[in-house]
């Protein structure tokens, strides 16, 4: 597996929308490539002719009526936020985009 | 952010002079689902705010989404009705981005395994010649929450100190519908597009997956757009021209994006692959985001969800629900009722072939359900400000029903179509059945032949020189004394009738 670089850390900050200082970055790399180098491990096993799994149970078609239930309730919904106004969920702004 | 420079266009024929165009479409629709696709949220348009969620499409933690069987049939149907084939077996991912509109941080959707693949859709384009458009891939995924950007003063996030967001649409089954790269439609690009957004349109009302309406948003079209110098065949650097709406929109925004990549590249400059804003009003596109890879979703396979692996037997079935194609059905229809290709046109335009057809059904003749729905009752829509004359007829009760017995009224001889006319006004004031306002309103022709051939005779002789002219062979002279009688008669006689009365008396 190629080496974590720090143009990589600051490619995933920015998509995670996490303000990183230049020490942040340099710290994160280090980090995270110890977690990426530990992970590595399991990229030793011998995994010829098996399928890749993405679920335990082989199970296909598990789907719902399409009825509906009861919501949450506004008062219910926004009772987690941080912030509320009119009923709705209020985040700050998302720079640099429209 | 430069929305308010104006990008250089290229002249249109220069642009076709050097430059072959490669469309690709890309449409969101809203399904039309009474819950959301992975809970039971209902779906309803216009709610409260945050009335319609739950920890599902909240992405709570411990919530476990399933899917919605019905949305998952709708899918079917779709690639079905696109020609396509229909996976043995495909899963959901998750697509992973960090934006508001999204509270888990992903949007489900399926990725390298979509529900259909591999069809086509031909579009008529207005010379009558067949476009074939490609189908890549039809896909199931979810719709996010709609932000409101306040502090502003135009409600765009520029200026903008916050968002308020609601979840509502959150989870809303979408399905994705993605052409291949479309060549070949030259200086016909534009039209293309549009004609395969409409004509897609209409194929997705007749199944009745959707209610498709681009301006309420549940049916977004995003256009892809590159251009290639002629004689190459490498595909230049694209754009995505983002929730281009309305049809119009759709050929104005093509032509516009061949202009602008035209006046780049002739200058030797190269297309940086972004999303495009268009902008209705002015007709133009600005800048938006630079694209992210696909790489940068970081797609996988959603842990939480199971396969879907519709058996050929559900396939079969589902294919056996399809309706007649929409174009295959206005050709039939006309050929049926008669119509002439304007006729039809017409007809097609005011929205009338569901109604008439159902007047036809009902008994009318397809000429009579024709005239009297598309004469007075759609000017009194269109004064009124509605468009669509079944939702009018509908609201004041004017049924099918009442057109078969106007016509019946007229084919009995009970009323003349001077007659019939007053009726149906009588009928879309709303004075009740035809009969009952024909009984109302007094309106009969005269079946006493005594007192129409007493006419006749007052007026011979009230016009002797007319009456000469008649048995002297001149039968067209009768017209004047025809109009004398149905004076007479105050209207309310056959005029056929009194012309054959006339022509015995004087002409035998
Ligand atoms: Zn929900």
């Amino acid at each position: 597996m190629a080496e974590l670089t720090r143009d990589d850390v600051a490619h995933l900050a920015g998509l995670a929308r996490i303000d990183l200082s230049d020490a942040e970055l340099d710290r994160m790399v280090g980090e995270l490539g110890v977690i990426l180098e530990s992970v590595a491990v399991v990229q030793q096993s011998p995994i010829e002719g098996v399928e890749p799994m993405s679920h335990p149970m082989p199970i296909v078609n598990v789907t719902r009526p399409d009825v509906v239930r009861p919501s949450l309730g506004a008062d219910a919904a926004l009772s987690g936020a941080p912030e509320s106004d009119q009923q709705r969920f209020s985040v700050p702004r998302i720079l640099d985009e429209d | 952010m430069s929305a308010t420079t104006t990008d250089a266009t290229l002249a249109w024929d220069d642009v076709l002079a050097a430059f072959d165009p490669v469309l690709g479409l890309e449409v969101h629709v809203e399904l039309g689902t009474n819950t959301k696709m992975f809970c039971g949220c209902a779906t309803e348009f216009g709610a409260e705010p945050n009335t319609q969620v739950c920890p599902v499409c909240l992405g709570l933690p411990g919530a476990l989404p399933v899917v919605n069987e019905v949305a998952v049939e709708s899918a079917i149907r779709i690639g079905l009705a696109l020609n396509c084939e229909i996976a043995q077996w495909c899963r959901f991912a998750r697509k992973n981005y960090f934006y508001p509109d999204m509270p888990k941080n992903f949007q489900t959707s399926q990725y390298d395994e979509p529900i259909a693949f591999e069809g086509f859709l031909d579009v008529e384009l207005d010379d009558g010649s067949t476009f074939r458009v490609e189908i890549e891939r039809a896909h199931m995924e979810e719709d996010t929450g709609k932000s409101l950007h306040v502090g502003g003063s135009t409600g765009r996030i520029h200026g903008a100190t916050h968002s308020l967001v609601d979840y509502n649409r959150a989870g809303i089954p979408l399905i994705e519908i993605v052409t291949k790269p479309l060549r070949g439609a030259g200086e016909r690009a534009p039209e293309v597009a549009r004609a395969y957004v409409a004509t897609l349109r209409d194929l997705l009302k007749a199944l009745d997956v959707s209610d498709v309406k681009m301006e309420q948003g549940s049916m977004r079209c995003d256009v892809n757009l590159s251009l290639m110098p002629k004689g190459t065949t490498t595909l230049g650097t694209r754009t995505e021209t983002k929730n281009v709406n309305s049809l119009r929109s759709v050929e104005r925004a093509v032509r516009y994006e061949m202009c602008r990549h035209g006046a780049i590249l002739k200058d030797g400059g190269s297309i940086l692959q972004e999303t495009r804003h268009w902008h209705e009003d002015t007709g133009i596109t600005t800048s938006g985001r630079v694209k992210s890879d696909a790489d940068d979703y970081r797609y996988f396979p959603e842990p939480d969800l199971v396969p879907v692996a519709p058996t050929r037997e559900t396939v079969e079935s589902l294919r056996a629900t399809l309706p007649e194609p929409p174009a295959q059905r206005r050709k039939r229809l006309q050929s049926d009722w008669g119509f002439s290709d304007l006729e039809m046109r017409d007809v097609l335009n005011a929205g009338l072939v569901d109604l008439i057809g159902e007047t036809v059904e009902a008994g009318a003749t397809p000429a009579g359900a024709r005239k009297w729905w598309s004469g007075d009752i759609a000017r009194r829509a269109n004064a009124e400000g509605s468009t669509d004359v079944a939702s009018y007829a509908a609201e004041r009760s004017i049924t099918p029903a009442h057109v078969v017995e106007l016509e019946g009224l007229v084919t009995s001889g009970r009323l003349n179509d001077s007659m019939a006319r007053q009726v149906w006004e009588g009928v879309l004031d709303g004075e009740g059945s035809p009969t009952a306002v024909a009984d109302a309103r007094g309106l009969e022709l005269v079946q006493d032949d005594g007192a129409l051939e007493a006419a006749v005779d007052e007026v011979i002789a009230a016009n002797p020189d007319v009456a000469q002219k008649v048995r002297d062979g001149k039968v067209q002279a009768a017209g004047a004394l025809i109009g004398q009688v149905m004076k007479a008669m105050k209207g309310q006689a056959d005029a056929g009738k009194a012309r054959e009365i006339i022509l015995a008396k004087l002409t035998s």
